[in-house]
């Protein structure tokens, strides 16, 4: 089915679906990259305008990529709860977006049609959203987790702990975790980026974490991001895995790139249940994701990375992860250009994660190849922690020595979670507390506890 | 308040030992102290300066034709920097002018191995570590028989792959500036390509990275990447057949990896 929409004596007409979506979507290298953008900003109005006009049903009928075709399609609309759409079924994408921004919409009524959009829907509503819709809307909806901490509780903001040195090197990865906890960082996950991913290095981890972890009795969960079948094997050689992680994308064409299907993600599943290491809840995944990895697998169909990154949070869903973030502006200017490319993407995916039901965090980073500094990165965490981000990422410094890039760091953390009076997770709290290692407002107290924490770390 | 009562220290500095992460900041309130804010600042200045900057290709080319193995000069598709990072499918391609040099330049039969220095996401790196690197390289290359060197601009890894062609290049060497970190403004990366071609991928591909004086010291660069051209021409195969297999290459800066220039 072709679109059209007239501006004056232009007709601009799209061929199907994804050329809309395409020709709607804010500015971004990547889509120019691809061949798919906008030809001009009249066209992109346009595109939003006839987009605006389009029945939520449609998305319903005209599949992006064909449920024959894809895995992630499948997923999609096999999970698709028809009920819950039923509310929002008569709306136009244009309603949908003052629904979502209604004085009488709340976060409940969100969560309650959330299992019945498609990520399509919500990529659609995302692109003609401004940044400050896309905070407020977001801000409504909460999403709870749990492992051995609480996730996604009104008034938190977690924090994952990322420790990682250019040689796994264990003295150095707990340096840095310790350094992390004293600034009230860890509590959505203490994460290693391994330097090695062979199955040896990834098991000496996995101990090392469980060791801190168990050793002083941090509410929080391990995890190694390594390969899901690197993950399933260290589970089978005992290893003391809490989360499996895997980098997923938003069509199978991509997966099959990283070595992911559906059936493999609910193996490494089932195969963490298994171990039955959570304490206040059962949720096992760790998913990161991020515009433009399909089409840089060249799989991505002719849709328009922002679209394709809300497929991966509708197939996403389907696994009840406990954390899920899009790492933003890793993957470089010629996806995202700039600091402007990168914050208007970082809250899209915050938010149409979050409508479609997901603990969504955002990796806030930059490469020193695109053209953004700390300036941009500060702006996108006030945005994120106004919109009710669910978690963040903690680097030394801000600067991750291994996968060199910029993040947000331990004092960023700190001091969002002050400006905008959020705390860590409950559970989490009350071990900062309970070890004297933080005061009422958060502010580190390096004393008594600390000592423990420092001999623990120095003695591995 | 005194100006050192405005900052406070982390009492777990002993631990700045362990690591290069930047641990134990201090802190002034919950930010950080100034010179530890101005010390990024200026560390993101120096890896900004080598992206943007233009290439010293003069300079570089006068140290390349020393050898006398004759030398190309080389340009991408791209027209600008701007362009150079939004577009790498242009980077990956010569422009018309190029191609013609090359074809002009190739010998009638062809050559075993052809090396490009190319500017990649940091100049710095190149300028600093290419030269060196060959003279390093070159001797250890003797009995080999090698192309004109090349010297390419707003270059991508893969554009190796259309000179090695062109030369008709068993395998084709490029070294070319990696994407720099914030404490690595000046890292090289090499990746060796056996039967180079438009379109090959990167599992075809051996990489050694970080290839700086604080990071892989030259000799030793120098040693792996004599260690796999002379594998690679041996058993006809680049990439993830090459693996370490012999143990000789260490673990952690020789890899199969993902093209990141």
């Amino acid at each position: 089915m072709s679109y059209s929409a007239t501006v004056g004596s232009v007709t601009y007409r799209f061929d199907d679906l994804k050329a809309l979506l395409a020709a709607a979507t804010p500015e971004r290298s990547g889509d120019l990259l691809a061949g798919v953008a906008a030809g001009s900003a009249e066209e992109r109005a346009a595109a939003q305008y006839a987009l605006a006009d389009l029945p939520l049903k449609a998305f319903l009928d005209d599949l992006v990529i064909p449920y024959e075709e894809d895995e992630v399609t499948r997923v999609i609309v096999d999970g698709l709860d028809y009920m819950a759409f039923a509310e929002v079924s008569s709306l136009t994408v244009g309603d949908f977006r003052e629904w979502l921004l209604s004085d009488s919409t709340s976060g409940a009524d969100i969560a309650r049609i959330s299992p019945g959009l498609m990520p399509e829907m919500a990529a659609a509503v995302s692109k003609i959203m401004r940044a400050q819709d896309l905070i407020t809307a977001a801000r409504k909806v909460r999403v709870r987790t749990a492992f051995r901490d609480s996730i996604g509780l009104p008034g938190r903001l977690s924090i994952r702990l990322q420790p990682n040195h250019p040689t796994d090197d264990p003295r150095g990865v707990a340096a840095s975790i310790v350094d992390g906890l004293l600034y009230g960082a860890g509590d959505a996950v203490i994460g290693i980026n391994p330097a090695g991913d062979n199955i040896d290095s990834v098991t000496r981890l996995l101990r090392m974490l469980d060791d801190i972890i168990s050793g002083h009795g941090i509410p929080t969960q391990s995890c190694v991001l390594t390969h899901v079948t690197t993950t399933i094997e260290a589970i089978e050689r005992g290893a003391p895995v809490d989360l499996v992680f895997q980098s997923i994308a938003g069509t199978q064409k991509a997966n099959e790139s990283f070595g992911v299907s559906a059936s493999i993600l609910e193996e490494g599943r089932a195969a963490a249940l298994s171990l039955g290491r959570g304490t206040v809840g059962r949720n096992v995944m760790y998913f990161e994701t991020g515009q433009g990895s399909a089409l840089s697998a060249g799989a991505n169909h002719g849709v328009d990375q922002q679209t394709v990154e809300a497929r991966c949070y509708g197939f996403a869903r389907a696994f009840e992860p406990l954390l899920v973030n899009t790492v933003v502006g890793f993957i470089g200017p010629e996806y995202l250009y700039d600091g402007k490319q990168i914050i208007r993407a970082g809250l899209e995916d915050h938010f149409c994660g979050k409508l479609l039901g997901l603990p969504m965090g955002v990796d806030i980073c930059y490469t020193n190849h695109a053209n953004a500094d700390q300036d941009d990165m500060d702006i996108l965490l006030a945005s994120l922690a106004a919109a009710g981000v669910t978690y963040i990422m903690g680097v030394p410094g801000a600067d991750d020595i291994m996968l060199n890039y910029q993040s947000t760091s331990f004092h960023d953390g700190l001091n969002a979670r002050r400006l905008f009076g959020l705390r860590p997770a409950p559970e989490f709290e009350a071990w900062l507390r309970d070890l004297g290692l933080v005061d009422e407002d958060l502010t580190p107290r390096p004393l008594a506890g600390a000592e423990r924490l420092l001999s623990g770390a120095l003695a591995l | 308040m005194s100006p050192t009562e405005l900052r406070v220290e982390d009492s777990w500095a002993s631990l700045r030992r362990y690591t290069d992460a930047r641990i134990a900041l201090g802190r002034a309130g919950a930010s950080l102290p100034t010179r530890e804010l101005l010390g990024f600042r200026l560390a993101h200045a120096a890896a900004r300066d080598a992206v943007l900057a233009e290439l010293d290709a003069d300079s570089l080319a006068q140290g390349m034709a020393e050898p006398g193995l004759g030398l190309a000069r080389l340009r991408s598709r791209c027209g600008s920097k701007a362009e150079y990072l939004q577009r790498p499918d242009l980077g990956r391609r010569l422009c018309d002018q190029s191609r013609s040099t090359l074809e002009a330049l190739a010998p009638s039969s062809g050559c075993d191995l052809a090396i490009v220095v190319a500017d990649g996401l940091s100049s710095a790196a190149v300028e600093r570590q290419a030269l060196p690197l060959l003279s390093a390289l070159l001797p250890l290359a003797a009995g080999l028989k090698l192309g004109p060197l090349c010297l390419a601009t707003r270059a991508r890894v893969a554009l190796s792959d259309e000179i090695g062609s062109l030369l008709g290049a068993k395998a084709v060497l490029i070294l070319i500036g990696e994407r720099p970190g914030l404490s690595s403004p000046d890292s090289l990366g090499a990746y060796l390509t056996f039967e180079p071609s438009p379109g090959t991928t990167d599992e075809r591909r051996n990489c050694v990275s970080n290839i700086r004086p604080a990071g892989l010291p030259i000799a030793s660069a120098a040693s792996k990447l004599d260690y796999l051209v002379r594998e690679s021409l041996r058993r006809g195969l680049s990439g993830v057949g090459l693996k370490d297999e012999q143990g000789a290459l260490g673990t952690s800066s020789t890899l199969v990896v993902e093209e990141r220039v």
